[in-house]
């Protein structure tokens, strides 16, 4: 199965720009499901941690209120061209996806 | 209680707590419930910083759009040029949790976060940004033409 997760990472002077969009429905639980008329049950990523060679460099706690399919961008100092960096989610289902890439 | 059952009592609990401590510690430990499903704005706020004085900071930048047409994708980026920063935190003062999101950076990070919010009506965005020298804040107001919850 395709990753939930494209992750892309620039290089310049030393700052390392991180771009990543993830692939999850972001449920409120107030939404209600045209179809069915029912409400669809609150589905939504509540942490995203990314690594960097294995050192956890920056991690998020987030709300439903973050739109559906994510985009997280941040900015860090101190990686080489090809260094590991990782990310990883976590949902209130507990379903989890990773990805790693190396640095560009 | 007879003899047995508080045996029984004592043993569930030990058991519970082992499993407790026998669960592997991950990064993924903290989430704030009391904060993330507050109600209120200042509730959230008091809960995601208990004990801290919030000092309104012109070092913090927020560039949202100040006319949103569709509430459900609002870009969001945060910028601050404060030293030392810990954490970045966005709230929405008039959503049903006002809570959004929190980052922490580690110390190699830029001041910086991007992302796109849900925003349910005309509201404050606010970021709070946490350093080794306090706990500081920026506002500002959008207006919301559809909204973004549903």
């Amino acid at each position: 199965m395709a990753s939930s997760i494209r992750l892309k990472t620039r290089t310049n002077n030393g700052v390392t720009t991180v771009r990543a969009i993830i692939r999850h429905p972001m449920e409120t639980g107030f939404r209600v499901d045209n179809e069915t008329a029912e409400i669809v049950p609150a589905h939504y990523i509540n942490q995203v941690i990314v690594k960097h060679k294995d050192v956890l460099i920056m991690s998020c706690d987030w709300s439903r209120a973050i739109s559906k399919n994510p985009y997280l961008s941040f900015m860090f100092k101190g990686a080489e061209i090809g260094d590991k960096l990782e990310l990883i989610w976590h949902d209130n289902k507990n379903n989890t996806d990773s990805i790693e890439t190396l640095i560009e | 209680m007879l003899r047995r059952d508080v045996f029984k009592v004592i043993t569930s609990g030990s058991i519970l707590l082992f499993t407790g401590l026998l669960k592997p510690i991950t990064a993924f430990a903290k989430w704030n419930k009391a904060a993330f499903t507050a109600a209120d704005f200042d509730e959230a706020v008091t809960a995601y910083f208990p004990g801290h004085k919030i000092q309104a900071s012109d070092q913090i930048t927020i560039g949202v759009h100040p006319v949103v047409e569709n509430g459900a994708v609002v870009p969001v980026k945060i910028n601050s040029d404060i030293p030392n920063i810990e954490s970045i935190t966005i709230f929405v003062d008039k959503n049903p949790n006002p809570l959004i999101a929190n980052f922490d950076l580690s110390p190699g990070c830029i001041g910086f976060i991007s992302t796109r919010i849900k925003v349910q009506q005309p509201s404050n965005i606010v970021a709070i940004v946490k350093s080794d020298m306090g706990v500081f804040s920026k506002s500002t107001f959008i207006e919301v033409h559809e909204g973004g919850c549903g």
